[in-house]
């Protein structure tokens, strides 16, 4: 059936903010379902109060509302719009439960809003675990037995029943700690008796175990004809045990056998037949690696993370497809975009192999505990693609970031036989190094297969490679024959690895390359592994072979994107870049982008004229730029990653656009940009940078207490604290130097102000500048600006503030030559303000101001580095006039999936994404911003108040404040002493987590206040407190900026929801409620 | 591992240089290619690609060795294995060798370490060619002469099919199998429907074949042109409307000549596991696994008494026919599967449902339409 001519205007639900579990793949997802009801000539509304996203753009959707995802701002939207049908499949969880509770409450009947696509019957079905089990039944599917339960009795009662050995989940615990598995009736009651006490609801999941099974994917597509086809299979390299989302997964299946591959595909063909899904649909089995017996673990009837992978996998936009599906088209009537003359019910049939690893938090959350299990733990992940596994692993591990070029992780090198076990037993994101490892002790595959049940096959390869680098390190450079250099470069083990290696440089191994003209092809990623020809310039890299990546005779412009979404790094970068190649193309120019994410709209081949799916890494680029000969490089928009290589690009001859590279560098340097700033006579926080441990003791004494400590060349404050006291930055200097594998010096010592923060993005061409508006954060200095809530426009910097705000950033701007972007940091101490720091690329904000101004800043970035002039392109430049409207923007932390990791806000990034708030008052704003704290507070719940000695005075206002508002204060004793001291009516809790936890849990307290003294030091008393308010879901106050903001806003109930464009046209003044 | 330099010699006189694995022997054959990802050990026994040489684009092959269950034949006819990577390590549980050790036994050389998608693309863009292996030295102008003379057998068929009768038995119905190199799997599927099985060679007359009172016959997969076994076009002709016929694959494009259809060689045919095919009336989409390098020619079936009932939904290639009048259908997909999608196996469904209709119908005449 074609296109079904009576749906003209459609609402699409995003998936919000980034969080762990539902990442920027919903971005792509839901840009892709856009843009294919667009061309159907189909308007689209869209709810996504996420701004780093492309499918905000209004580019993307007709009509944008960045309003809070909820069943209110829904039910208005749909009241302004009247739309004809509904999808809710393209916004992760988020967007399934919100079509749930839209359709329970009449809400989609009510309006005659059609849910199209997998239907909310189908949804339900998949999503009930008794109704799926049910169904599976009823069809003969295999499911394991599961039951919850609230008593140990009742599980061992279970267990019984099942055989062991079982698994044990508690409901919601904090990154699902206190699960485990059973092998008998003691280790059971052990188990539930921890899960029990840990889960703030008493319910632990029994299940039986099948920890150690192969784990298969199978991404499904099905239509209204009941035509289905899976678009991809893919394989955990981890076996089950670990969550999908941290598992290393490979595509296609590597161990199965055909019997296997089929059996498993009839299966999810017929479990989405009985669901009756419309549309994508992913499905995971377990499949006994001893056996042919397989259960099915898990449907999710929607696009999902693993649909985006898939997709990058094999070419196929399954998002795309799934939407055409859900407006009436049958799969054979869609083409596949990719071959122009196949259709979308071919299966795709790949001749390579992929590799996702994920990419976790832990390198900037050391102290959390980094064991893998059923909550998943990673922020991000790569994807690599090439003709071997070993291939595509060493691709894949370059591609992380993590500091290391090759399948090394330099601190096992030294570690204890117990402690590379440990890794290997329990898996943590570091096993695969811990694999190697072993390998490297003379391990048997055998022995390594017992530990981590990790197939054998994968296990050669990684032994394999092992193997070939001690085969290597028998040479000298000088002494290696070139056949196994080339055995090397076939392997994609990276220069920069083989310069480790060798201990010579980068530069020795790429002459050496070039005198024997051993470089990379191309190879065509084309749904059809080469039966007919592709029209889509989708490339990969591969040491072998014939290359079909023929570049064009155009001007051709390179674009680096961002990498993996990681804490520090997310999306707004992907934004960036995708505006970057857009602006590109609109010149004229061939746009080009390398990345390696596969969840992003970066890496959809239709966006950019070619795309290279590569790590980014100076080797890969140079690669790709050697062949195509690119006329220019842009590396302001894919975050750090794109700055950290383009000294080197510079170095190797690539013209590398904007600002120079020797000023990049300039800015970057602490020392150099402290100087240019006393040049320019303005006023910076003081700060020394020490080169060594006595310089470091120096700095500390001539600078004094408070100060902020953190090593250079940073991303997301990573590894930066805030110290009180001379022992605090005594014991953290012994810490880093314990835990860091690269060189931690030199150590940038600042003072602390805590002052007012502000921050502001800017375009220059080298003499003028455009800025678009000014951040003013909520929280004082001292929050990482990515954690702090911030105001566009400012709501308390006097025009005064403002003026010399501009002046210092156009003055650095000319005295940098700054070409491209920029994002300067201040803090205004009075009427006084410092510089923090620059960023000589685009930032976090440019999203957000993009989108709320309607200035294409990207674009005119983009314009300057390519030449033009502001003046010809900007309607006028220096401060651009304020709108009439607030944006609060607001972090949105992941911490309660992570055990171990401290929500208290400082200087180290935390936070994975963020939603704005939108308002035509200040307190408007705040209350979409922080709908649920919002919520809470309006309750006047109780209130725990824990506060370090040195803030207590400080607070008093804040304090009084609440107990007039009618807030009951708790507080623990030193606390309830000073309140008491103040005449502050409060009620005493002991100072022990027990005390703690029975009125978090009996309801009397409903929020927390708890401003500490140093933070992320577990096993204090304070930092148990937090992770008590994570688990029990209470908002927890760390900093009092943030909860003096939400008072003042209290009175706002009624909201009402405004498109972008309602909010953009507004002409009214502003109104202040302050 | 050292393994002694191979060379895959093309009839346009290009050269692939790679590493020989499997046994020590040089071949000369037809080079074709299969973009089935899993499946190697069911391809290289099925005895359709008796005298091929079989390049698979999935760049890893041998993952999981050789196991007893997946042949498709107990002597294999393929020619050579051309392979990116051959994997030396395999593992799973069912593994009895590993597909070298077997190739070894069965005296198969194959290749690998060659760029397999640039011969891919290739023979997409020259169509089906000629190639031989040669070990251990850069090919000749000696070579590349006769592998120009070289011309590929005509018997395949009389190469693969049983030389003698033999009996699967069941208590189901009877059917007699025409082997023209029929994969096990076939037979699996007619077994595992309880049917009474019956294998027989390829030239058998019809009046044997009636002979045994079978309720159906079927009509296997095989290799080589349809036009070169003109003697079982002539065997069907007699059948026709005698008894239900199910044809697959060559048994297709036989049933098709044995209609007045023609035939015709595709420009590399299809070989892989996931062809969309759509049942002309219901237009569903079903997805099957095929290997062929001929097909049936659609402006042939004008003037015959058959029926399209699948198309290929990419490039519109005949599937599967149906005869107007009389019991007998044929599909050019594989609805056995192994290796491919199992998407079609309820046509051994239709082919039971048919013979027990014409059983119940049989002193009434010819059922219409048994397979709709």
């Amino acid at each position: 059936m074609p296109l079904r001519k009576d749906i003209k205007k459609v609402l699409v639900i995003g998936s919000g903010p980034i969080v762990i579990g539902q990442a920027a793949e919903f971005d792509y997802d839901g840009t892709q379902a856009c843009l294919a009801l667009k061309e159907e000539g189909i308007e689209v509304v869209l709810v996504n109060p996420n701004p780093a996203t492309i499918m905000t753009d209004q580019t993307i959707a007709d009509k944008v509302y960045l309003e809070p995802l909820s069943v209110e701002t829904v039910e208005t939207v749909i009241q302004k719009e009247r739309p004809d049908g509904i999808i809710g499949t393209l916004g992760g969880q988020t967007g399934l439960n919100l079509i749930m509770a839209l359709a329970e409450k009449n809400i989609l009947e009510k309006y005659n809003v059609e849910v199209l696509g997998t239907s909310v019957e189908a949804i339900k079905k998949g999503e009930d675990r008794e109704l799926f089990r049910q169904l599976m039944l009823d069809i003969g599917e295999p499911v394991l037995d599961s039951h919850i339960v609230r008593s140990v009795e009742e599980g061992v009662r279970f267990a019984d029943e099942i055989g062991y050995p079982v698994i044990c989940r508690p409901a919601y615990t904090l990154g699902g700690s206190g699960g485990g598995v059973a092998a008998d009736q003691e280790a059971l009651e052990r188990l539930l008796k921890k899960g029990l006490a840990l889960s703030p609801i008493q319910q632990v999941l029994v299940e039986k175990s099948i920890a150690g099974w192969k784990e298969i994917e199978y991404e499904v597509m099905r239509d209204a004809n009941d035509t289905c086809i899976t678009v991809c299979s893919m394989e955990n390299v981890d076996p089950v045990g670990v969550h999908t989302g941290d598992s290393i997964v490979v595509a296609p299946t590597q161990t199965l056998t055909d019997n296997q591959v089929q059996r498993l595909r009839s299966a999810a063909v017929k479990v989405i037949r009985a669901l009756g899904v419309i549309g994508g649909c992913n499905i995971q089995f377990a499949l006994d690696p001893h056996s042919d017996q397989y259960y099915i673990i898990e449907v999710n009837p929607r696009v999902s993370r693993s649909s985006a992978l898939a997709s990058k996998a094999t070419g196929y936009p399954i998002a795309r497809m799934a939407t055409k599906c859900a407006i009436g088209y049958h799969l054979d009537e869609v083409l596949n975009p990719i071959t122009g003359s196949t259709y979308a019910s071919f299966e795709p049939a790949l001749d390579y192999v992929v590799l996702k690893i994920p990419r976790f938090p832990f390198d900037k959350f050391s102290e959390a505990d980094r064991t893998l299990g059923t909550q998943m733990k990673a922020t991000g992940e790569v994807m690599a693609i090439d003709r071997s596994f070993e291939g595509a692993l060493n691709k894949a591990i370059r591609s992380l970031e993590m500091k290391t070029a090759g399948l090394r992780w330099p601190a096992f090198m030294e570690a204890e036989d117990e402690t590379i076990k440990e890794h290997l037993t329990q898996a943590t994101d570091l096993r695969l190094f811990a694999v190697a490892e072993g390998f490297r002790r003379g391990w048997s595959t055998e022995k390594i297969h017992q530990l981590t049940r990790i197939d054998p096959w994968f296990l050669e390869k990684i032994k394999g490679l092992v193997e070939l680098e001690l085969n290597l390190t028998c040479y000298t450079w000088g002494t290696l024959p070139n056949e196994l250099l080339i055995e090397a470069k076939e392997k994609n083990i990276s220069d920069r690895y083989l310069a480790q290696l060798f201990q010579v440089s980068e530069q020795d191994i790429r002459d050496r390359r070039k005198e024997l003209q051993l470089k990379p092809v191309y190879k065509q990623v084309d749904t059809c592994a080469g039966e007919f020809e592709a029209i889509t310039p989708y490339y990969y890299s591969t040491w072998r072979g014939v290359n079909e990546a023929r570049p064009s005779k155009k001007k051709k412009l390179l674009v680096i994107g961002s990498g993996p979404i990681r804490i520090g790094q997310g999306i707004e970068f992907d934004y960036c870049s995708v505006q970057a190649a857009l602006a590109v193309k609109k010149k004229g120019y061939e746009a080009i982008v390398i990345n390696n994410n596969p969840e992003t709209v970066s890496t959809d081949y239709a966006l950019a004229d070619r795309l290279y799916f590569e790590p980014l890494t100076v080797e890969d680029i140079l690669h790709v730029v050697e062949l195509e000969e690119v006329d220019g490089v842009f590396i302001q928009f894919g975050g750090q990653t794109a700055i950290n290589v383009a000294e080197a690009l510079a170095e190797a001859g690539v013209p590398v656009l904007g600002t120079t590279v020797e000023m990049i560098d300039k800015l970057e340097d602490r020392e150099h940009f402290y100087q240019l700033l006393n040049e320019l006579q303005i006023p910076h926080i003081k700060g020394r940078m020490a080169s060594d441990r006595e310089a470091y003791f120096e700095a500390l004494d001539e600078l004094g207490f408070p100060v902020l400590v953190r090593p250079s060349y940073v991303i997301g404050g990573q590894a930066m604290f805030l110290f009180y006291h001379r022992e605090e930055a005594e014991a953290y200097l012994d810490h880093l130097e314990q835990v860091s594998d690269e060189r931690i010096w030199p150590l940038m010592v600042d003072r602390y102000l805590p002052g007012l923060e502000c921050e502001l993005d800017l375009v220059s061409d080298g003499e003028n500048v455009v800025i678009p508006g000014i951040f003013e954060h909520v929280e004082r200095a001292g929050v990482h600006s990515g954690d702090s809530l911030a105001f566009f426009p400012p709501v308390s910097l006097s025009s005064e503030v403002k003026r010399i705000l501009v002046d210092y950033a156009e003055r650095i701007a000319r005295a940098a030559s700054i070409v491209g972007m920029m994002n300067i940091q201040f803090v205004v101490d009075g009427e006084k303000v410092y510089v923090l720091e620059v960023n000589p690329r685009a930032s976090r904000t440019v999203p957000v101001i993009s989108k709320v101004t309607g200035v294409p800043l990207v674009e005119w970035a983009t314009r300057v580095q390519l030449g033009e002039r502001l003046k010809d392109i900007a309607p006028q430049t220096g401060l651009l006039p304020e709108p009439s409207f607030y944006t609060l923007k607001a972090p949105v932390f992941s911490t309660a999936k992570l055990k171990d990791v401290d929500p208290v806000l400082g200087p180290e990034m935390k936070s994975t994404g963020e939603v704005i708030g939108l308002g035509l008052s200040v307190a408007e704003a705040v209350a979409k911003a922080l709908p649920e704290e919002h919520r809470i507070l309006n309750k006047r719940p109780g209130l725990l108040c824990a506060v370090a000695d040195r803030d207590k005075e400080p607070l008093l206002p804040l304090l009084t404040r609440l107990a007039e508002l009618g807030f009951s204060l708790y507080a623990t004793r030193g606390t309830a002493q000073f309140l008491e001291k103040h005449r502050i009516p409060c009620t005493v809790i002991e100072h022990d987590l027990k005390a703690v936890e029975k009125v978090m849990k009996g309801g009397q307290v409903g929020a927390v206040l708890n401003v500490a003294r140093q933070g992320r030091v577990p096993g204090t008393f304070g930092f148990q407190l937090r992770q008590l308010a994570l688990t029990h879901h209470l908002p927890c106050f760390t900093c009092p900026d943030t909860l003096k903001l939400l008072l003042d806003s209290l009175h706002v109930q009624e909201q009402d929801y405004r498109s972008l464009d309602e909010y953009r046209h507004f002409t009214s003044e502003r109104v202040f409620t302050q | 591992m050292n393994q002694p330099t191979a060379y895959l010699l093309l009839e346009d006189g290009s050269c692939f240089a790679g590493q020989l694995f499997g046994a020590e022997r040089e071949v000369v054959g037809e080079v074709v290619v299969t973009t089935t990802m899993t499946g190697y050990q069911e391809i290289v026994t099925d005895p359709s690609s008796c005298g091929q040489i079989v390049a698979f684009t999935y760049p890893l092959i041998g993952n999981y060795g050789i196991n007893q269950d997946d042949y498709e034949s107990l002597t294999p006819y393929v020619s050579a294995i051309i392979v990116k990577e051959y994997s030396q390590e395999p593992s799973h549980w069912k593994k009895a060798v590993t597909l070298e050790e077997w190739m070894k036994q069965h005296g198969i050389p194959g290749l690998h370490q060659i760029d397999t998608r640039a011969l891919t693309r290739k023979i997409r863009a020259q169509g089906t060619m000629k190639a031989s292996l040669i070990i251990g030295r850069w090919p000749t102008e000696e070579d590349k002469n006769r592998l120009a003379h070289f011309s590929l057998p005509e018997d395949y068929v009389r190469q693969v099919s049983t030389p003698h009768p033999y009996q699967c038995p069941g208590m189901g119905k009877r059917v007699v199998v025409i082997d023209l190199g029929m994969k096990a799997s076939i037979l699996r599927a007619l077994t595992k429907r309880d049917c009474d099985v019956r294998m027989i060679p390829s030239h058998t007359s019809a009046k044997e074949i009636m002979g045994w009172q079978p309720d159906g016959v079927v009509i296997s997969n095989g290799p080589g042109n349809p036009k070169h076994v003109s003697h079982v076009v002539e065997t069907i002709r007699s059948l026709l409307g005698k008894v239900p016929l199910f044809g697959i694959g060559l048994g297709h494009q036989l049933l098709a000549l044995a209609c007045g259809a023609d035939t015709e060689k595709m420009r590399f045919g299809h070989r892989g596991g996931n062809y969309p095919v759509q049942h002309v009336e219901s237009k569903q989409t079903i997805i099957t696994a095929q290997n062929h390098g001929y097909t049936v020619t659609p402006s042939s079936l004008e003037r015959t008494d058959l029926k399209i009932t699948y198309l290929n939904v990419n490039d519109g290639t005949v599937e599967g026919i149906q005869h107007r009048y009389y019991p007998a259908f044929s599909v050019q997909f594989h609805p056995e599967a192994a290796p491919g999608p199992m998407d079609s196996l309820f046509l051994f469904d239709q082919f039971v449902e048919m013979m027990k209709q014409y059983n119940l119908h049989t002193k009434k005449g010819a059922v219409p339409n048994a397979t709709s």
